[in-house]
């Protein structure tokens, strides 16, 4: 950057706060007031009182409102649920993030395709299939968030490839709603909110699924035996 | 100065709202596609916020979490920016489109790429930013898929989320087969109009436009003034593709899109998404916060806009519209909007937020902008359905009120006062004449009592300047004896009245 451009922006920087501060010329300056006592947070943190079963229940029913389909199993049983995804998919690649639990690929042929910083996107974009883990679910708005760790990967391996198989583990990662995901979540992380698979309002807006992400998203909710029992 | 201000050259020398609006009205495919749409949205939008029982509260906290941001905005803005900054961005500031367009194009430029892909976003139509970059031999591709259809047949944005909603699928069909093959993959043979069809053939058309671009530019829904994040709520993937395949990301973004704190996007994910397209969630929602290594962009500048913007934060009155989210809530509403559609509103900001948006944004200096305050019946539907309660009715009167009377108003940062309009002599008189007669209680019943006497000879429409006027109203009609004089003859209708 040459001189006159660090000059331009320095200035320009000084101009829109300049001009920011007199138009609010009528508003008393700061008056230590902290910002939690500036809004009225009268809404609630979850929508209905509901058991922890009946959370997990209602991560379902939204999540395949969505058209997402749910799969529902004890953890002893994910690598068979996973090998059936897979092969009734007929996939023959899977993208995996590097710190996935190999357990869960135990029972499945399908080639392992690393995430890898140096993968081209033409690669990727080959790829039948990615399995991840997630950072969290919502049950009130049937979404799955992602934050990039090592059981997840980096963004782009769930964006490529046309189908993605999601495990949740259940009841542990699950949460009713946006404010207590929000709660759990890192902001200094790279976070995707999943809801259901790619879809457009654009024509009519109406609500079609499949556009550019994944067109088939499949959702594992895992728990581990016994599932804890609402008694 | 105010000629400085870009305001998207498609918009320009556009003809006054009403002159606009009579045009489409006469246009019965537009119509039809424009009522099934806001009336297909229109029900879901209400289901969708009827399952959330403390929605009230919720539109309240997004109403003050937007006002305290907008009256300490100095502030928030040199918090984003160092965070930003400590996160690994880079943050321009553009006090109007101009300046933005060029700090983009020399961003593009440095990278040596000559195409970018775009993300939907209000900002950069709002600035003409494709043509911006055009002039400097780069080409910007939109990846939305109503953008893609407007930027296909080369048209103008008519909705804020939905910007082709006045195509419907036949038209989108012949679109795609005509115009395609010149931007890149052509569509598939035997396209059809079914949505999942013309879905797939924009998935195939901008796949290979993803996976070569190295430029992304996006605007931002939201950006979190204590840690620096930007949040992006799409609902295709083409906005995930832009923010996280590109090497270089650079977001373009109105300095009011600032929330203090991280927990403030609890609100907004809660009441952006329902009122919008009427889901409980997007599909997509895209946060990040500078750069991540191994992950993403390698480079992301953040061009932070002002246009018009510091302008609007000095009305006291009409501030309140920086609170928008853009989720178009009430365009899908609004009676005006639903027959005249969004191209007769001169303005990338169609419908009611529109209409108190660019008069403010861009000053009432041509016709389309000066009548926009007029381009609404103020039936209230907009404050309604409004997730961060902007009172639109009001500042719709306020400004008329601006236009016709003129007064001290900010412009590029400094404060002119304007001339009472022209056009409005005959409103002015009016008023006028008004004003002397109910001050003179003699002169008012003196000249109720000639009307009521000579009723039955009054015309059904004003002549001359009243005519237009009247041409769509009824006179209304004059009552045999004033309200003030019965109450004097039957002492407030005692013993009955008559």
């Amino acid at each position: 950057m040459n001189r006159v451009d660090r000059v331009d922006r320095v200035s320009s920087r000084e101009r829109v706060l300049g001009r920011v501060r007199r138009a609010l010329a009528d508003v008393p300056r700061d008056d230590g007031t902290p910002y939690e006592g500036a809004v009225a947070r009268a809404y609630v943190a979850e929508h209905g009182d509901r058991s922890v079963e009946q959370t997990v229940d209602l991560l379902a029913v939204n999540l395949a409102d969505y058209r997402a389909i749910v799969h529902r199993c004890a953890a002893a049983d994910l690598p068979a649920v996973v090998a059936g995804m897979v092969a009734a998919r007929g996939a023959k690649t899977l993208l995996v993030p590097s710190g996935l639990d190999p357990d869960w690929l135990s029972a499945t042929n399908a080639e392992r395709v690393p995430d890898r910083a140096d993968s081209s996107l033409t690669e990727l974009d080959r790829v039948d299939s990615v399995i991840t883990a997630c950072a969290v679910a919502i049950a009130e708005t049937g979404t799955i968030v992602l934050d990039g760790s090592l059981d997840q990967g980096r963004r782009r391996i769930t964006l490529v490839p046309d189908h993605h198989i999601c495990v949740v583990r259940v009841p542990d990662q699950v949460v009713s709603a946006v404010p207590q995901a929000l709660e759990r979540l890192d902001p200094t992380r790279p976070l995707t909110w999943i809801s259901g698979p790619s879809a457009t309002s654009d024509i009519e807006l109406d609500r079609v699924e499949g556009v550019h992400g994944p067109r088939s998203l499949e959702v594992v909710l895992t728990f581990n035996n016994p599932f804890p029992n609402p008694l | 100065m105010s000629g400085s201000r870009t305001s998207g050259s498609t918009f320009v020398g556009m003809p006054a709202f009403p002159e606009a609006a009579h045009n489409a009205v006469n246009n019965p495919t537009l119509r039809g596609n424009l009522r099934h749409a806001t009336h297909t949205i229109r029900a879901k939008r209400a289901d969708a916020v009827a399952e959330l029982s403390d929605w009230a509260e919720l539109r309240e906290a997004g109403k003050q979490i937007k006002d305290h941001t907008l009256r300490h905005l100095d502030r928030y803005l040199v918090e984003l920016e160092a965070s930003v900054t400590t996160a690994g961005g880079t943050v321009h500031w553009a006090a109007d489109g101009d300046e933005a367009n060029r700090i983009v194009a020399r961003l593009v430029q440095e990278t040596g790429e000559s195409e970018v892909v775009k993300v939907k976003s209000m900002a950069t139509q709002e600035i003409g930013l494709n043509e911006a970059l055009e002039a400097v031999g780069v080409r910007a591709y939109e990846t939305d898929l109503a953008e893609l259809i407007v930027q296909l047949g080369k048209d103008r944005p008519s909705h804020i989320l939905v910007p082709a909603i006045h195509r419907n699928r036949g038209e989108i069909r012949d679109i795609f087969r005509s115009e395609m093959g010149a931007w890149g993959r052509p569509a598939p043979e035997g396209l059809t109009d079914a949505p999942t069809e013309l879905a797939e053939a924009a998935r195939l058309h901008l796949r290979e436009k993803f996976l070569r671009a190295k430029v992304g530019i996006s605007g931002a829904n939201f950006m979190v003034a204590e840690t620096g994040t930007l949040v992006v709520v799409e609902s295709e993937g083409n906005g995930r593709m832009c923010l996280t395949l590109p090497e270089t990301l650079i977001s373009v973004v109105g300095i009011e899109k600032i929330v203090p704190t991280w927990r403030d996007l609890e609100v907004f994910l809660q009441t952006l998404p329902r009122s919008s397209t009427a889901e409980r969630m997007n599909p997509y929602t895209s946060m990040w916060t500078g750069t991540t290594d191994g992950d993403g962009p390698r480079a992301f500048h953040l061009v932070l806009l002002d246009n018009g913007r510091s302008d609007t934060l000095a009305d006291e009155v009409g501030r309140q519209a920086l609170r928008c989210i853009r989720c178009s809530a009430c365009l899908n509403v609004c009676p005006v909007y639903e027959r005249a559609g969004g191209h007769a509103y001169g303005s990338v900001y169609p419908g009611p937020i529109g209409a108190i948006l660019s008069p403010q944004l861009r000053g009432t200096g041509s016709a389309v902008d000066a009548s926009l305050p007029y381009a609404s019946s103020l039936c209230g539907a907009c404050y309604d359905v409004c997730p961060v309660a902007i009172d639109i009715p009001e500042v719709l009167v306020h400004l008329r009120e601006r236009v016709v009377q003129g007064g001290p108003v900010t412009r590029d940062g400094s404060k002119v006062v304007l001339r009472p309009a022209k056009g409005h002599g005959a409103e002015r008189v009016a008023m006028r004449a008004a004003r002397w007669a109910f001050s003179r209680p003699g002169a008012l019943r003196a000249g109720q009592r000639v009307a009521s006497r000579t009723r039955r000879l009054h015309p059904r429409s004003l002549p001359g300047p009243g005519r237009a006027w009247s041409a769509t109203r009824d006179l209304p009609p004059v009552p045999a004896e004033s309200f003030r004089d019965w109450w004097q003859r039957t002492k407030g209708g005692e013993g009955g009245a008559q």
